[in-house]
């Protein structure tokens, strides 16, 4: 009987599995992918967003700027990148004027600072690449942008290591109230807890139904992205919006906290909650609108091209709430999720704790330490390392230089990769612009031999299938 | 902190150009000399490449890559040339400081006095293609496949679709189809083939496997594994067609379409690229626009025939061994450009010196031609001239130009193809 | 009866196209080749087609090993000596050159290795 189930291993989930870790508290993730970080949180912006854009006395403004204010000390503590890199939203003729100043004075009263309107001249004096139709632009010096996998992967892997359990190729079929909690069915066995965080993003509607405390509806909404060449990093420093309309904060284009140039999402709301498809359309339309406020984004070094689902709640607002005595939603948690997710966690455990107490752990560690990126190191640490350990001397991806070593480490932390996509997310062996030609091959044996299986049997993603006596 | 490693010339990689120019520039006098291998053994690429098809011109008889491999290799081992494998070039600095990263010798920085650039290209990846759909697995570039089936001894898939007609896509249709998988079609984006002529006969026509060109794929099917792919015909500016769809049920997906010179270090290095071919700028001596820095091979344009990158690396290892022991000599030199038809020409620019050395021009057609003569001028002169009966854009052209031509010539030549009559 | 094939010689890279006089299952004429290979090619492709193979051996220690027929091979079976070639038994080391089979079934081609590997 665990204390907590949370169900999703997404940034939310995992942010609350950090956030309840602290607590003398026996805590459960069930995630049915074989990793963290396998739905919206592997495939969205991946900015912190300011808070300028939520409807002042939200949840989504009051997380969101409490997030944006967690995540430099976070970043610190837990050991994944996040640059301060500010943006701008754009617009295009001076009549918009008045939609930016109302913007502007949103984001005073949700408490975001440093906020200014500049001239289009401005503008390209901070952002040469900016299109000489900009007329006039919002600026947010406390927005920034993020690595959502490590991020991720941070608050997992602190939790894990504060004692809380992690159960992957686990998929939640029913839930059914018991005397003093709930019998969670998975596809591997059955789960007992007290109480259930729902954090299981564009099915979130669906787990709170299984437990009877249902009431919302998620539309998944796809977004359609294009990620270029580092070589384009450097066209842009902050992020670039453009004014929102009510399907989101539009195309963006962005430097990634990696270097890479990012441009997207497409918005349109589907029924298929796993069609993470992308489409000619999508591309045409980021093509087109990213030309608006960047003219030459160089598309042609696109290295590849990604979609997320939106997890949109039908209230307007993300959905945190005790909905049932011991089930908890984090639901409808969209743009701006990832920001928010530190503070969502908060908030979530600020509601278990109205109806039990909350002792924090006295062992606690606050602090984890990531994989150590070799190429981040300087010449002294790089050849301190390879004196100890000469894995870390081979190098295995040339486009991102990830050494041997980091991959090794990558499959035997305490949330090992167990996917060639979980090496490449924890390590970004394979995120190059020849996205895994060359070290793929050397990656699959590397698994295989940590895993003890035979070579085909590696997989890129996905569940684990179940066997008999699994 | 010990002594810098010094050598008159780093050669950049230890494939098929590296080893030809080491072995060039010990034949042409230079005894300092390293070559820097990011993998575990000699050879490059040729080492997964075990068709035969190789060494027509450099050793008059038909080999397989790691046969082909071998020959330099030994050669190399034979003249004494010291070679490090599992050593990562990191960086190249201007003065031609060279930056290796090895589990030897850790990170370390080596003195040059000239470097030759031969890291080879990559294969343009899925993600560069903007192909819709899902990103499941399954989806393999043709190099890749090749790596895991000749390298790893995996297998790949067993129904299989491949999108590109590059040389290694036919060369591994053919592959895949003796490993006991079902080629189900080769899909190819323009009306004609990127691969030679031989490799469709004996890669898809001996194994009745359909070329279907003017076709491309337009949905990849399946979350985590490939389900199959949707196939459609494009028009002339390749747009699919609408109705046109067909849907292969598929485990595998490999991709030849297109290789991509791989030059970071030499765009870090701040060396001039051609756009045209994504490989440096060089002269006739196969010198970039950094003073004894040179390049050869799949890094400085894209070959069909490993016989033709030893050729440009032996010129290049003599050119860099001339370099170290006479520095740079002041001299003429004559523009290269490109007239009708041409894509491009390497080299951009030639010497005009005594002892007036022949020179070759490399090169690429833009289409499809046939009945065209290849043209050189100088000015109004023509000082080349060849007659062919068809051209296409999948075959690197090669052209020598006499040196007694070039003696007195200044400003540009021009490169051209022109109709017969 | 006479008639005209048209193939595309396979010896080299430049893949000439062969215009071929075929009277009674005999080549009489062969046009279009740039290289005396070019008529042997038609001939033998008209009358007895062949082909080299290239393929992999797992050697005993799991490494694949690259191989190939040292003589082409009937063309028809291409099929059954590439099973035949697999299920050869090799040990390490391999040096190039080395032979793996014979005589592949029967055909007279021996299989070589074409790679030195080493334990």
């Amino acid at each position: 009987m665990y204390d907590v189930l949370i169900i999703g291993g997404g940034v939310v989930g995992c942010a609350a599995a950090y956030e309840l870790a602290k607590y003398d508290l026996s805590v459960c993730l069930a995630e049915r992918e074989s990793d963290v970080c396998e739905g919206t949180s592997k495939a969205n912006s991946a900015i912190i967003h300011a808070g300028f854009d939520a409807v002042p006395d939200t949840l989504k403004a009051e997380l969101n700027v409490r997030g944006n204010k967690m995540m430099a000390e976070l970043s610190e503590k837990l050991d994944f990148a996040f640059r301060n890199n500010g943006a701008m939203v754009l617009c295009f003729d001076e009549s918009q004027r008045p939609d930016l100043e109302a913007l502007l004075e949103r984001g005073r009263k949700n408490g975001v600072e440093g906020l200014a309107i500049l001239s289009g001249d401005e503008a390209r004096a901070k952002e040469p690449a900016l299109s000489s139709e900009v007329a006039c632009a919002l600026y947010a010096p406390t927005s920034g942008i993020v690595c959502p996998f490590e991020m991720t992967l941070a608050f997992a892997e602190n939790a894990a290591e504060n004692g809380a359990e992690f159960r992957f190729s686990t998929e939640v079929t029913a839930i059914s109230r018991t005397a003093d909690g709930f019998e969670v069915t998975t596809s591997r066995g059955t789960i007992q807890t007290k109480a259930i965080f729902n954090c299981a993003g564009v099915y979130a509607d669906r787990i709170a139904e299984m437990a009877g405390a249902g009431g919302f509806t998620i539309t998944p909404r796809k977004g359609e992205y294009m990620l270029m060449d580092k070589d384009a990093g450097g066209m842009v420093s902050c992020t670039i919006f453009q004014l929102p309309t009510k399907m989101g904060k539009g195309i963006l284009v962005t430097q990634t906290v990696h270097g890479n140039l990012l441009a997207g999402p497409t918005a349109v709301n589907i029924d298929d909650r796993e069609n993470t498809a992308t489409t000619r359309e999508g591309y045409a339309e980021i093509r087109a609108k990213a030309a608006l406020s960047v003219p030459n984004v160089p598309f042609n070094k696109t290295i590849t091209s990604f979609t997320g689902l939106r997890a949109v709640g039908d209230t307007h607002d993300f959905i945190i709430e005790e909905s049932a005595p011991g089930f908890f939603n984090a639901a409808g948690i969209e743009s701006p999720g990832l920001t928010s997710a530190p503070a969502i966690a908060e908030r979530l455990c600020e509601l278990l704790g109205k109806s039990r107490p909350l002792t924090p752990k006295p062992d606690h560690k606050d602090t984890r330490e990531g994989i150590r990126h070799f190429t981040l190191l300087s010449r002294e640490e790089q050849n301190a390392l390879i004196a100890k350990d000469p894995r870390y001397g081979n190098i295995v991806c040339r486009c991102e230089t990830v050494t041997e070593g980091e991959i090794a480490d990558a499959l035997t932390r305490t949330l090992p990769a167990a996917t060639l996509d979980g090496v490449k997310r924890r390590t970004r062996a394979g995120m190059g612009r020849c996205q895994a030609g060359f070290c793929s091959p050397k990656t699959i044996v590397m698994i295989a031999e940590q895993l003890g299986i035979s070579i085909e049997d590696v997989r890129k993603t996905g569940a684990e299938e179940v066997t008999d006596n699994g | 902190m010990a002594e810098m490693r010094r050598f008159d010339l780093v050669i950049v990689g230890g494939g098929p150009a590296g080893m030809a120019a080491a072995v060039s520039a010990r034949e042409n006098g230079l005894e300092s000399i390293l070559i820097l291998e990011r993998d575990s053994e000699l050879g490059g690429i040729l080492n997964q490449c075990i068709h035969n098809g190789f060494g027509l011109h450099t050793f008059k008889e038909e080999l397989t890559g790691p046969e082909y491999a071998e020959r330099y290799a030994d050669k190399v081992r034979e003249l004494g040339i010291p070679y490090e494998t599992g050593a990562m070039v990191l960086d190249i600095a201007e003065d031609k400081t060279v930056t290796v990263l090895s589990a030897a010798h850790g990170v370390e920085q080596i003195a040059a006095k000239s470097v030759i650039l031969a890291m080879g290209c990559r294969e343009r990846p899925r993600g560069a293609l903007n192909i819709a759909g899902f990103r499941p697995q399954g989806v393999y570039t043709a190099g890749t496949a090749q790596k895991l089936v000749n390298c790893e001894g995996v297998s790949v898939g067993k129904e299989v679709v491949i999108l590109g007609s590059g040389d290694i896509g036919l060369i591994m249709a053919r592959r895949m189809t003796l490993e006991g998988a079902h080629v189900a079609a080769v899909v190819e984006l323009m009306p004609y083939s990127s691969g030679l002529k031989r490799n469709i006969v004996q890669c898809l026509d001996d194994y009745g496997i359909p070329l279907m060109l003017s076709h491309t794929v337009v949905d990849i099917k399946g979350k985590e594994r490939l389900e199959g792919v949707t196939v459609a015909a494009v028009d002339n500016t390749n747009t699919p067609i609408a109705g046109t769809e067909q849907y292969f049920p598929c485990d595998t997906l490999l991709l030849s379409c297109g290789l991509i010179p791989e030059n970071e270090l030499s765009k870090n290095c701040g060396i001039a690229l051609d756009p045209r071919t994504n490989g440096a700028v060089v002269d006739s001596r196969l010198e970039t626009s950094i003073e004894g820095v040179f390049a050869c091979g799949n890094v400085l344009h894209v070959h069909d025939l490993v016989d033709f990158v030893s050729q440009e690396a032996s010129t290049a290892g003599a050119e860099a061994a001339f370099y170290v022991k006479n520095g740079r000599t002041p001299d003429e030199t004559i523009d290269v450009t490109v007239g009708n038809c041409v894509r491009y020409t390497v080299p951009s620019r030639i010497h005009i010196t005594e002892p007036f050395p022949d020179a070759h021009i490399r090169f690429r057609v833009t289409g499809v031609f046939r009945n065209t003569s290849i043209i050189v001028r100088s000015g109004e002169a023509e000082i080349f001239r060849k007659k062919n009966r068809i051209l296409v854009p999948s075959e690197m052209l090669d052209i020598v130009i006499k040196g007694d031509k070039l003696k007195g010539l200044s400003g540009e030549i021009n490169v051209s193809l022109e109709e017969e009559v | 009866m006479a008639e005209t094939r048209i193939l595309t010689c396979i010896n080299c890279p430049m893949g000439c196209e062969l215009t071929v006089g075929v009277e009674d299952g005999k080549v009489v004429s062969v046009s279009g080749n740039t290289c005396k290979r070019g008529e042997l090619y038609a001939e033998s492709e008209i009358t007895a087609p062949t082909r080299t193979i290239t393929t992999t051996v797992i050697t005993a220690e799991g490494r694949p090993v690259p191989v190939k027929t040292a003589q082409p091979i009937p063309k028809g079976m291409i099929f059954e000596c590439t099973a035949a070639i697999k299920s050869a038994e090799v040990h390490l080391p391999v040096k190039v050159g080395q032979v793996i089979i014979d005589d592949l079934l029967g055909t007279g081609a021996k299989v070589t290795a074409t790679k030195s590997v080493s334990e």
